[in-house]
Formats: C-alpha cells, structure tokens, sequence
C-alpha cells in the first residue's frame, strides 16, 4: 500500500494535531493508559528497576548486607587498575570516535562516485555483522608477535628484509668469564684493557655449529707477534665441550668484524678469516679494548611487539575502526543521499574546486548526521568490552582496561566477586554514558520541534 | 581457578573401558549399598563433552545399584556463579563438584554446605592421604574431598628435538644446565606460555614449595607471612636462573605474547620453536587435541625438577561437596569417594584420583600411570597456591599474582618493587575476605 504524503508543515497542521491529541487525551485517559501499560511494565521490569537496584547494590558491601555508603566509589577511586580504565576511556572517546566518523565520511563521499557504489557499501559494511568476539579473534591473530602467525609482523618482516642485510650470526652471545660481556646495544666488548700486541682467545656461544659456513675451518690459537692478535672461536660441538677452553672439534667464527677501540676511537678494523683468527697490526703503544658490533649478532628483525603494553590501546581502536567504519558510512551516505544536490552543483558551477565542495557544501550539508554519528559512536565506545577482553593478552590487560571490563571483572570476573563495587562502576558508566544521551534525546525533541 | 580447560582424549581409554563395563564388582561399593529407588539426586560440576560422558558412566553405576535417578548438570566454567545463583533462588544442587577450594570454604562459611557424615569421614580417613583430608576441612568440619585431582608438575619434552639418549635432569641445577646446554647449541629450549598469569604462578609454586618447604607454602597461602618475605626472593631468583630471554624463544617479550595452548604448540607442533614446556598434566590434552605428535611417544615428561631433597607435587583438583542433607544425597557422596567410582573414569583416561586405593594398573597407559603415581606418592603434595587464595588476587587476568609474575618475567631487576607492590594488594584483597 502506498504511503501517503506528508503533509506540509505549516502553523494550521500543527495547531491541528495539538488539536486533535488534546482531544484524545481529555476523552478517554483509561484507553490511553491500557495501551501505554506493557511498554511501561517492560520498562519498569527491564529498565527502572535493575538501574535503581544497581544504584542501591553499590552502596552495600561484596556480600550485600552491610550499608558502606560511598565506600565502593571511594575504593574504585583509589584502585589504578580503575584509573587506568577511565584514562582509556578518556583516549577510546576522543579517539575512536572521531576517527571512525571521519573515515566513514570519506567512504561514503568517495563510493557515492563509483560504479559498483552498493558492492562496495556492502563490503564495508559486512564486519558489522560479525560478532566483537569474533573480530576480537581475528584480530588478536593479525597483530600476532610471531611473524609466522601475526599478518601484521609478517608483512613487515618481509618489508624490512628487503632492504636490510641479515647479519651472519643471530643469537651468538658471549662466553661468560671468557673476555668479553654483551653492551647494552648489542654489541660485544673486552673486559680487560689490553696491549699493543696482546695475544687473546674469545668464545663465543648460542649458535649451531652446524650453521657455520662450509668454508670454516678448525679454530687455532693464535701466535704472538706483531699486533693484537686473537681468535674468535664457537665453544660448543667440540668432542668435549668444555665450557671457555679450546677443544678438539671446534671450529673458528669466520667473517666477524672486530674493532680496535682506543678510548671509545675506532682505530682499526679486522675481519676473522676462515679458522677464527685475526690481527691488528701497527699500533701505536697504549692500551686498547675490542669490540665486536652488534651488526656481526643482531638477531633477525621480528616485528613490534603489538600486543604489548605500549601498543595495545590503539592497536583495539584499530579493530573497532575496522568493525564500525562501515556503519558511519552507512548512515553518513544515507544523509548524503537526502541533502540537495543543487548546492553542490551551484558550487561546482562557480568553479568550485571539489575539495572547496566537500568542505564547504557537502560538510556543513552533513552535519546535523555527522553528529548523530558521533554521538552514537560515543555510546558505543563507552561499552567495549569485548574487543578488549578478546584481543589483550593476560600480561597486557591492565594496561588496555576499560570501565565495561573493569565492572565485569569485578562483579562476575573468575568466579567470585564483588557485585557491590561492580555496581559502583557500573553506576559510573552510566554518568559518563548520561551527556551523550541526553544530548541525542535533546536533539530528538528538537528536530521534532 | 583455571581460565583453561582441555577435555583429555584418550582414544585407546574408550576401548578399554567398553571391555571393563562388563566386569560387575563383587560387592556394591560404598555409598551404593542402599535401595534408593524412586529417589532423584542433582550433581553440578564443570564437565562437559567427553569428560561429562565419562562422569555420566559413574553414575551410572550408582544408578544401576541403589535405583536412584541422578541428574548432571553442567555448570561449565561458570559455575560458581550457578551455584551462588541457585543458592540465593533456595534451590541448590545436592550435590556439587567444585575446582577452587575458596569456594569451598565461603560456601562452607555461609553455611550452604552440608558436613559429610561419618561413614565418609571413615572412607576418606582410609583411602586418602591425611593431606587430602586437610583441604576439604573447614575450621575442623570435613566438608569435601578431592574427586578428580590434576598433577601440575609435570614438565613436557620432545624426544625428536631432544634424541634418544635423552636423560631427564634430575634436580634444578642439572635443569638449568640443560636450558644452558642447549641454548648455548643456538636453540631456545624453554617454551613459557607467558600471556597467561597461571602458567607463571604454577612455575613459581613449584619452587617455592621446595626452596621454602611445605609450613612456609601453607604460610605463605594464608598470608601470614608477607610477600616481601626473604623466601619469596630466594625463590623469584632461583626460578630466575631458568627464565633467561637466550632460553626462550624470542626473548621474554615473547614469552609475555604466548598463550599457554601456543606454548604447548611452540614445542610439539609441526614447526617447533622450543623442546620443554612445563604445566600440568593436561598438556597432554593440548598435545592431542592441536598437534599431530603421540603422548606417550613424541611427548614425554618428567617431575618437576628438585631442589631440596622432598618430593613434591602441585595440585589442584574438583572438590565434590553436598549441599541438601538427605540420604540419597550422602550415599551419592560416599559412593563418589570410593576407590571403585574412581576406578571407572580411571579406565576411560583424562582423569587422576588422588584415591590411594585406586589400582595404579588400571590407568590406560604408561604416562597417566607415572603422573598418578608420582601424585600419590608425593611426600609433600599441595593445593595450587593461587587457588587458595581470594580470587581478586590469585585468579585475576591481568592483576594481582598472575600479573606480578609476569613484570617478574618481563624485568627481573624489578623484583623488590614488585614483591611490595604484590604485598599491598595482598593485604587489601585477605582483608576483604
């Protein structure tokens, strides 16, 4: 059946409807009352009343018969793992939001002008339709540490392999008590000043002898003579592994650049040959120290850390974004389609360029959506809970907190739990929940109006 | 409280059991000596899948004795929260078979729990050790006993990684010497499922328990002595010696990343990254259930490594409790107590009885077998410590003791700020209890 058409609005119609309404009212209240009864009765049950008993129940204690008045809030208030979660809050409101509203209102303006403008709409619309709990998993896979899991890291391995050089013994670290301890920076140094023409013999460790090169040779001391001469040997895989001795079978480090230090100065710099050994010839008299650059160990690049607790926050946000760009695009192109086109065609007729269009036509055109859906996204942010509790691992969960898991925790969290101070944070969401709300119920009556 | 729970496959159990099923006892068991029929007997407990099918062939057996109709119910990881919802409702489950002993005692505390009576009392006296007996007490009322236990020291090695002249250490030196060893062969030996809190906490209650002893283990689970306390540290740095980033693969920002079913995979899957992990016996279920190598053959474990010269175990377990007090209901208790229900899961395998008179033969294979031994047996068993303790603090993700052992692991150096820190949150969370 067609609908018909709106009337107008003009100052007749609504005198009319006042009109009318004012006539139902005063007729027959009994009537109004008995349709008005189960959506109040249903709103009593499921909405009133767990609110109110919220409100009451954080009041009491864990066990809920001892009154502690404000106690619960003063407890959430002096807890970090509490402040944590508000300061995450804080960072969801202001980030997620705006991002996901800005984005969306790209996608919408930029799909408007292709083809397959609806594949496309329903592509991005599609991860709203997913379960949180279900992208939270996906997720928690992508930003997986371990590159040959995690999408993320594996992409940016590859990246950075093709363009950095492996060195040739990841993992190699020092023998300890055998000459040289590992600097902060990788790189390794003597531990002892040493002479002109020291004689030294330093293993190393943490590598498979059956990784070396096939060109590698038997390690042999060095000889005294002219110079600081050493050997840089693997001290493992020989017949008796003798930890910091020589031992037959274990074969010289080749290829390991060593660095002639004259307070912290480079002044020479020798490379290991196939059974280990090297020499720095010519040196001035003095005292010296070796070190071997940490580009001879830098164990190979793995990605970053992001499930860390650096990077977790916005690591989420990022999961959010892509579950919920779809829906601002959603509603930001459903706008689009109702604003008028003469506007933007005026604009473009005054040459107009279309970044001008966008930013002064289409743009204010839009707002009154735009803040719908910031406004709703607002909501929503305030909520998440499972993206957190799916994506963050256990060692990184304080750190990505948020109130909605906080009160979880609290009140039902590994079993037995504290209702009381669930409630209270319960009742704190609800605070902060309460501007947005009421600023969506204001804009209701007022486009009413 | 454990966040995860591995159903145990034992394929080669149902075979067995299906031969066994035939074989009727001479005597009814205990509890099962009574006509109950007509009788309806509730049990809630946290089995479900295939250890909810072998649970239902216990009771079967007490149905096909007394005549009495028994219900399961399965609460599944929430069913604290069953059970303090049905409380509050007035209509409890008779009986319930619950994993934190912290429940147990605040059921007990409020008087939800009915004590076992006497004839009980006597079963339990004579087939469990005098430990077992200890934990189902509360304030010298036995309430419970231990029905299905879990050996949580039990540390998993690959024999392909580690060769066939493989000889397991035998104290935490020879350990440590071994995570060296093979570390210093380019390898990264140790596999620590880090992102989860409760692998952290097991590693260190089973050093505490042998650094410290037993008295200070109770101690320490009571809170009466502070976690700043000096055996605290000797213990944090003696496990320390094994938690080195060259042991672990990709460091200990990677320990912090792997989930303990990862940690288990890391080792025995097809692209191994590590050759040890240590947990409870129910990495035999990960072993199974997500990697293709044979428990009993590519995987094999041994003890937790010893330090003093006590044997010791960690454990945890399913407390069974009754909540009504009625006949059919105490028969239903008595008869789980005894040898001869455990018995029946026992040869379905996943399951461990700390019964002493449960026959070691009936176990279906080699490594159940020596981890049920090696549980009885043990000189100084004890309750997972974290279990013991008020859940804010022993079984929080992300909080608590779970957390300070993973900032022990991401920063040893920390150690002094994080015991204080751990002491204070301590002191709140036994206050509130």
């Amino acid at each position: 059946m067609p609908t018909p058409p709106a009337p107008p609005p003009s100052a007749s119609s609504a005198l009319e409807t006042g009109r009318r309404t004012g006539a139902l009212a005063g007729g027959s209240p009994r009537i109004a009352l008995l349709f008005l009864t189960p959506a109040l009765l249903l709103m009593l049950v499921f909405l009133v009343y767990p609110t109110a008993y919220s409100l009451v129940r954080s009041l009491f204690d864990a066990r809920g018969d001892e009154f502690v008045g404000l106690g619960n809030y003063a407890t959430a208030f002096s807890d970090d793992r509490t402040l944590v979660a508000l300061r995450n809050n804080v960072i969801w409101v202001v980030v997620a939001p705006t991002l996901v509203t800005s984005i969306g209102l790209v996608l919408a303006v930029l799909i408007e002008k292709v083809r397959w403008a609806t594949a496309f709409r329903l592509v991005m619309f599609m991860p709203l339709a997913i379960s949180l709990v279900a992208s939270g998993i996906v997720f928690r896979l992508v930003y997986d540490e371990d590159p040959d899991r995690g999408l993320v890291n594996a992409v940016a391995v590859s990246v950075h392999d093709s363009f950095a050089h492996a060195s040739p013994f990841p993992g190699v670290r020092p023998r300890e008590g055998g000459g040289l301890v590992a600097a902060p920076d990788g790189s390794m140094v003597t531990t002892a000043q040493i002479g002109r023409d020291a004689v030294l013999a330093l293993p190393l460790t943490g590598y498979d002898p059956a990784d070396l090169p096939p060109r590698t040779s038997a390690a042999v001391p060095a000889e005294p003579g002219a110079g600081v001469r050493g050997l840089i040997w693997l001290d493992v895989g020989g017949a008796d592994d003798r930890p910091g001795r020589l031992d037959a079978g274990e074969r010289g480090m080749p290829g390991v650049a060593v660095e002639v230090l004259a307070d912290d100065r480079v002044v020479a710099t020798v490379t290991t040959g196939d059974d280990g050994r090297f020499t720095a010839p010519d040196l001035a008299p003095g005292s010296y120290a070796l070190r071997l650059p940490a580009s001879n160990f830098a164990e190979p690049f793995r990605g970053l850390t992001w499930l860390g607790p650096a990077l977790i926050t916005p690591v989420i946000i990022s999961a959010w974004l892509w579950v919920m760009a779809g829906f601002a695009m959603t509603l930001i192109a459903a706008g689009l389609a109702a604003i008028p086109r003469d506007a933007q065609e005026a604009a473009r007729v005054d040459g107009a360029t279309e970044w001008q269009v966008f930013r002064r036509v289409t743009v204010p055109l839009l707002s009154p959506v735009l803040v719908v859906v910031l406004v709703t996204l607002v909501i929503n942010v305030l909520k998440v809970f499972d993206l957190v509790f799916v994506i963050a691992p256990g060692s990184a969960q304080e750190e990505a907190n948020v109130l909605a898991l906080q009160m979880w925790q609290v009140s039902f969290g590994s079993g037995g739990g504290d209702q009381g101070l669930g409630s209270a944070l319960a009742v704190l969401l609800f605070l902060l929940v309460g501007p947005a709300m009421l600023f969506n119920v204001r804009r209701f009556k007022a486009e009413r109006s | 409280m454990r966040a995860f729970r591995i159903v145990p496959v034992a394929t080669a159990a149902v075979v067995l059991a299906g031969c066994a099923a035939g074989t009727a006892p001479h005597s009814a068991p205990p509890g099962a000596d009574v006509d109950l029929s007509g009788q309806t007997v509730e049990v809630a407990a946290v089995w479900a899948d295939d250890e909810q099918a072998s649970f239902e062939r216990v009771l079967d057996e007490f149905e096909r004795q007394t005549g009495a109709e028994v219900t399961y119910v399965s609460g599944g990881d929430e069913l604290p929260t069953v059970l303090s919802t049905r409380l509050v409702g007035g209509a409890p489950p008779d009986v319930a078979i619950v994993s934190q002993p912290a429940l147990v005692h605040s059921m007990a505390a409020d008087g939800a729990l009915v004590p076992l009576d006497a004839a009980t009392d006597a079963l339990i006296t004579e087939q469990f050790g005098p430990v077992w007996k200890e934990w189902g007490t509360v304030e010298g009322t036995l309430y419970g006993f231990v029905f299905k236990a879990t050996n949580k020291s039990t540390v998993w090695y690959d024999t392909e990684q580690l060769g066939e002249d493989f000889v397991p250490p035998a104290d935490w030196d020879a350990f440590v010497d071994l995570l060296r060893t093979r570390s210093d062969l380019g390898g990264t030996p140790l596999s620590v499922g880090g992102a989860d809190g409760w692998t952290l906490t097991d590693w260190f209650e089973n050093v505490y328990l042998q650094t410290a002893g037993a008295q200070m283990y109770d101690k320490l689970a009571e809170h009466e002595i502070p976690w700043t306390d000096d055996s605290v540290r000797v213990a944090m740095e003696t496990l320390g010696r094994a938690f080195q980033p060259q042991f672990m693969p990709g460091g200990r920002a990677s320990a912090l990343q792997t989930e303990f079913a990862d940690s288990v995979v890391d080792v025995f899957g097809d692209d191994p990254k590590a050759e040890i992990v240590f947990e409870a016996d129910f990495v035999a279920g990960v072993i199974a259930e997500s990697t293709s190598a044979t428990v009993g053959r590519d995987a094999l474990f041994f003890p937790f490594p010893s330090i003093g010269d006590t044997s010791s175990v960690i454990t945890g377990g399913d407390t069974v409790v009754a909540l009504t007090d009625r006949p059919a209901t105490a028969a239903l208790v008595r008869f789980l107590a005894s040898s001869q229900a455990a018995a029946i899961w026992v040869e379905r395998g996943g399951f461990i009885s700390p019964n002493r008179e449960v026959a070691l033969e009936g176990y279906p294979d080699e490594t159940t077998r020596r981890i049920a031994e090696d549980l009885v047996n043990a000189q100084n068993p004890r309750f997972d410590m974290s279990d013991l303790m008020p859940t804010s603090l022993g079984a929080t993700r992300g909080d608590g003791f779970w957390r300070a052992m993973q900032d022990y692991l991401a920063d040893p150096a920390r150690l002094p700020q994080i015991l204080s820190d751990l002491e204070a949150e301590a002191t709140a969370a036994y206050a509130r209890r």
